[in-house]
């Protein structure tokens, strides 16, 4: 086991990353050991991220230990750039993080300055993050330092170690830029509201937030727009971020039923909301803006039908998430369980229709399916024949009519193997009128030696 | 006599009022197609109340939903809220869009709300009740349900009264308890009329009135369902089928009548 990084006090004692443990332990016996975790060190820079949308809405991801934030025209709000440097670093500082951070006028410049230093003419060559092979060339060669690069033409350089080094060394140096695609999309629409003293009481973070809706309902009056999707962003002095989404199934701008919404939103999280040392920053976005013409604010008293079931679905889906509460869709497919979508009534549905059945047809298909279908043992008259018997759930049923078998295909052309079962699907009803789905998985004697049945589903 | 008989309508009409819950009289009944099935119901069933439909026995919770369904279509075109529990859809298996087209439903009509259990479940159908544009309310809690008692089918029931939003309930391994259910239907499947080759026929069940709140004595029917004319028609009778009773006999029994 090894060493891969270690706190600055660790460092100061004489530890570097990739020092075997044992040696570590005989060096310091009382130093504090934790395992890699990459997944958590992930989520929690996710987090430090997230809390970072407080300075910029550019905020990306860089490797897996730093971040980069785009702050073209925010730093003023801050009071300047070196302002907004020393928050940064006072809120990751009472998280507990030590902290490396460079200003520069691209986002590899200020890569490279974070973890080698802020002078780029006597900056290492391995600034230029390049491969192995490259990296023990240019030593070769004497070129230690940037500068040793920048005071040479880049014609030759590009002719021996490569165009890549070229593009590196363009981009540390701030003379090619590259902008940053951020980590969540810039919404279309977003309104905030700072406090001089963090609050730590939830529903005086309600009221600030149903005012941050009344402003965002008023711009998006003023443009004949409405949402669909809306945000609210917790930010907590310690610089983490909390944040509640909620969505509808029409655009709307209205205020009271947004706030039910986020209520409905706040008694159903899993974990409640924790203010920590009280929250200074609470911001509304919404992704992106559809057309809401002006009239439907006149005619709230007399909502139309279409509205009245779209609130009760985004109430729902609020409670309960937006995957319990569904419509139907056709899906042409003639796989049984794969004949129909369901799908998040919220979202827009797509108009399709649905094959009629043909006049004085009995039921062909079950009102409730199975899915995965459930074994069943079967004693039939003859091996390829209808059910005689079956047990399921521990009854035995005793079949007296029996129609099929429907001969469903297997999508052998989806598998590598141009394998896969057809099934033989049978409607039998027993003594007492129930009615089911039964079927022979495999075409006996072709494509099973003892094909297994299931029940798949049931008849009104 | 006659002036405290007056005095009690007069009463009855002001709690009514203070209710603020339409008398009976008022409330709209839907026909179920059947002409001998709506005389014994004096018309139909209510609209904008809560009915309740249990199944006979384990197997027979398909025929509750396929009655359940037959009802909700012929009480109009509206959408439908149709609630149902996780355990429900392990147990009994989920909605097939394809089958309630086979029954004449158009799945399009059909919000299908899963919740985790039965608090939730019956919280949900009070937010749907509330709903006045739902043509109908299916609320299936699975199992015995205890947390649907007599105070929570008294809210969905009053709440029903208001809008008018018709709520079925579909009970299935229970005991009708205590509830303010306008009908309480048992639900049983009996053999369908055979096709040829002895195929299994169209949706047929057996439905007994077990409690109604207009004291309409108890009775039994057969029905089968018509698809294409959305319909019940009376199953013909053969000979393995155990006759149903003349229809005066139940309703000339005035104890019964009170006990209804």
């Amino acid at each position: 086991m090894r060493v891969v990084a270690a706190s600055p006090a660790a460092l100061q004692a004489g530890l570097v990353p990739g020092m075997t443990l044992a040696d570590a332990r005989a060096q310091r016996p009382d130093l504090a050991i934790f395992d890699l975790d990459r997944a958590a060190d992930a989520i929690w820079l996710g987090r430090i991220a997230d809390g970072c949308a407080r300075y910029t809405p550019m905020v990306a991801l860089d490797g897996i230990d730093g971040l980069v934030l785009d702050i073209s025209g925010c730093a003023h709000l801050f009071g300047g750039e070196a302002g907004l440097r020393a928050d940064l670093i006072r809120r990751l500082h009472r998280l507990g993080m030590t902290v490396r951070t460079a200003l520069a006028d691209t986002p590899d410049a200020a890569h490279a300055q974070a973890r080698y230093g802020e002078n780029i003419a006597v900056m290492p060559v391995e600034a230029l993050e390049l491969p192995p092979e490259v990296m023990v060339a240019l030593r070769r060669a004497g070129l230690k330092r940037i500068g040793d690069l920048t005071a040479r033409p880049s014609a030759p350089l590009a002719a021996r170690f490569g165009e890549a080094a070229i593009d590196r060394l363009a981009r540390v140096t701030g003379e090619r830029d590259i902008r940053i695609s951020p980590r969540r999309p810039e919404p279309a629409l977003a309104v905030e509201r700072g406090f001089a003293e963090p609050i730590g009481h939830i529903p005086a973070m309600l009221a600030a937030l149903a005012q941050l809706a009344e402003a965002a309902a008023r711009q998006m009056q003023a443009v004949h727009r409405g949402g669909r999707r809306f945000e609210a962003q917790l930010f907590r002095t310690d610089g983490l971020m909390r944040d509640l989404r909620i969505e509808t199934g029409l655009p709307t701008r209205d205020v009271p039923l947004l706030m039910r919404l986020f209520n409905e939103r706040i008694a159903t999280l899993h974990d409640p909301i924790d203010p920590g040392f009280g929250f200074d920053l609470v911001r509304l976005s919404v992704p992106w803006l559809e057309v809401l013409g002006p009239l439907q604010l006149s005619l709230e008293s007399e909502v139309t039908a279409q509205d009245e079931v779209a609130r009760l679905v985004d109430r729902l889906s609020t409670r309960l998430g937006p995957d319990r509460v569904r419509r139907f869709a056709p899906r042409d497919s003639h796989i049984p369980e794969q004949a129909m979508l369901a799908f998040p009534a919220i979202e827009r549905c797509p108009e399709s229709a649905w094959p009629v059945p043909e006049p004085g047809e009995p039921p062909l298909r079950p009102v409730h399916l199975f899915d995965p279908p459930q074994s069943i043992e079967v004693v039939a008259g003859i091996p390829d024949g209808p059910p005689r018997q079956f047990r399921w759930r521990r009854t035995l049923y005793e079949v007296t009519r029996a129609e099929g078998p429907e001969r469903i295909g297997a999508l052998w052309w989806r598998r590598a193997d141009n394998q896969g079962l057809s099934r033989d699907y049978y409607r039998v009803e027993d003594r007492h009128g129930h009615r089911f789905w039964l079927f022979r998985h495999g075409i006996y004697g072709r494509e099973a030696e003892k094909p297994l049945w299931y029940l798949h589903g049931l008849f009104a | 006599m006659h002036d405290s008989a007056n005095k009690l309508a007069v009463l009855r009409a002001r709690i009514g009022a203070i209710e603020g819950v339409m008398s009976l009289s008022e409330a709209a009944l839907f026909a179920l197609g059947h002409a001998r099935l709506d005389t014994r119901l004096g018309g139909g069933l209510a609209r904008g109340r809560l009915h309740e439909l249990f199944a006979a026995g384990p197997g027979d919770q398909p025929s509750v939903t396929g009655f359940a369904l037959m009802l909700a279509m012929r009480l109009g075109d509206g959408p439908l809220l149709w609630l149902r529990q996780d355990s429900g859809v392990r147990g009994g298996g989920g909605l097939y869009a394809p089958g309630l087209i086979a029954l004449g439903c158009d799945p399009a009509r059909i919000i299908e709300v899963r919740t985790p259990d039965e608090v939730t479940l019956l919280r949900a159908a009070g937010d749907a009740v509330r709903c006045q544009q739902l043509a109908a309310v299916l609320v299936e809690p699975w199992g015995a349900a205890r947390a649907f008692d007599l105070t929570a089918s008294r809210r969905l029931s009053i709440a029903a009264e208001k809008t008018g939003v018709t709520v079925l309930m579909l009970r299935n391994d229970a005991d009708p308890g205590p509830s303010a259910a306008q009908t309480r239907w048992r639900i049983r499947a009996i053999p369908s009329r055979a096709l040829e080759a002895e195929a299994p026929g169209v949706a047929t069940i057996e439905i007994a009135l077990i409690r109604h709140r207009g004291g309409i004595a108890a009775f039994h029917q057969r029905l089968e369902w018509d698809r294409d004319q959305y319909i019940f028609r009376e199953p013909p009778l053969s000979g393995a089928v155990v006759p149903v009773p003349a229809s005066g006999s139940f309703a000339a029994d005035p104890a019964r009548r009170r006990a209804g």
